[in-house]
């Protein structure tokens, strides 16, 4: 990849790793919420059907994981393996939207 | 101490070899390359070593002692010998040709690759370049500059073990004193250098370089440095 495509992914996964970081923050801080007040499954989803925020948030919060892990994954595996031509970059790209589909199915499914 | 004996294993062969025990005097104030000169002068004449100042300025007689890349001839013995043992093994991270002597070329090749060397502005100067010293890039530069460039960073780094095309740390070091040099005009070349597969993004900031560096440099925060530099030039569309 050319030094431009490093530097993008580099700075893709950067911004990925700060939305999460504020992401994981309310995710935790939801299900400790959900877990002390003893929230049935009924009970969590009547408060995010319907609701556009959470949808927004988890929206937003699936996307930033499947970026920031496919592009860690294809580090990972440029070092471990020799497995690094083009064929590893079309890889990540399938996992980043194939992770990214399954996530906001997840989100769909809190919403609808 | 003068009827002491030290139990010195060394690497002896190529990539493939042996460690070879010798036994040697210690004495006081000795140094690791004192002790891998008393063997090839009195021990062994065959042994291969690399050594030129013997004062810590050559960069010339690294190697790895105790499983530690060091530079021998600033090591004293009774710092690192355990129970008057001592093994000395060639760098890691490079192939060695013989005994204890690597090839370095592959790790010169690559400050080459990063656009290791000083490219003059276009402009003719019509003075001397006038550098405050004080200034952020000159002070990022200084901290960088004193590389003697004797590859125990190189031999240290867990990314060169991982990937050999990495460019490593002495080689980043180096072309961020010259992102830092105002003389320089070379910048965007250099930038896209060390921004490619091999380059400043693979670094994980183990900052074992920085740990081992003799001259206690700091090449991870000159790595973190040209990644910022990249981000930049990435964002303004210059790379």
């Amino acid at each position: 990849m050319t030094a431009r495509g490093e530097a993008r992914l580099w700075l893709a996964q950067r911004a990925a790793g700060i939305l999460l970081a504020l992401a994981v923050a309310v995710h935790l801080a939801t299900i400790l919420y959900a877990v002390h007040r003893g929230l049935s499954a009924a009970a969590i989803l009547a408060r995010t059907r319907g609701n556009a925020a959470w949808l927004a948030f988890y929206l937003v919060f699936a996307a930033a994981a499947a970026l920031h892990g496919g592009i860690g994954l294809r580090t990972v595996i440029r070092e471990a393996t020799a497995w690094r031509d083009r064929s590893l970059d079309l890889a990540t790209a399938a996992f980043i939207v194939l992770a990214t589909l399954a996530g906001w199915r997840a989100a769909a499914a809190l919403f609808a | 101490m003068r009827d002491q004996l030290l139990r010195v294993s060394v690497w002896r062969g190529a990539d493939e070899g042996r460690l070879v025990a010798y036994e040697v005097p210690a004495r006081p104030s000795q140094t690791v390359l004192d002790v891998v000169t008393y063997i090839q002068r009195r021990l062994d004449p065959s042994l291969a070593y690399r050594f030129a100042c013997r004062v810590g300025m050559c960069g010339s007689c690294a190697m790895t002692v105790n499983g530690i890349a060091r530079w021998t001839c600033r090591t004293h013995v009774e710092r690192v010998a355990k129970n008057s043992a001592i093994e000395i093994r060639p760098l890691a991270n490079l192939q060695v040709i013989r005994d204890l002597v690597t090839d370095m070329t592959p790790f010169f090749e690559k400050w080459r690759r990063a656009e290791g060397r000083f490219v003059p502005a276009t402009t003719p100067a019509r003075d001397f370049a006038k550098v405050p010293p004080a200034s952020r890039e000159r002070r990022a530069a200084d901290a960088g500059i004193e590389c003697i460039g004797c590859g125990v960073c190189y031999a240290s780094c867990d990314v060169v073990a991982w990937d050999p095309d990495y460019l490593g740390p002495a080689a980043l070091n180096r072309a961020w004193t010259l992102v830092n040099d105002v003389r320089d005009g070379g910048n965007s070349d250099r930038l896209r250098a060390v921004a490619g597969d091999a380059g400043c993004h693979a670094c994980h900031s183990h900052q074992s370089c920085a740990l081992r560096c003799p001259k206690a440099l700091d090449p991870t925060a000159s790595i973190a440095g040209l990644k910022r530099v990249a981000a930049r030039a990435t964002l303004r569309g210059e790379l």
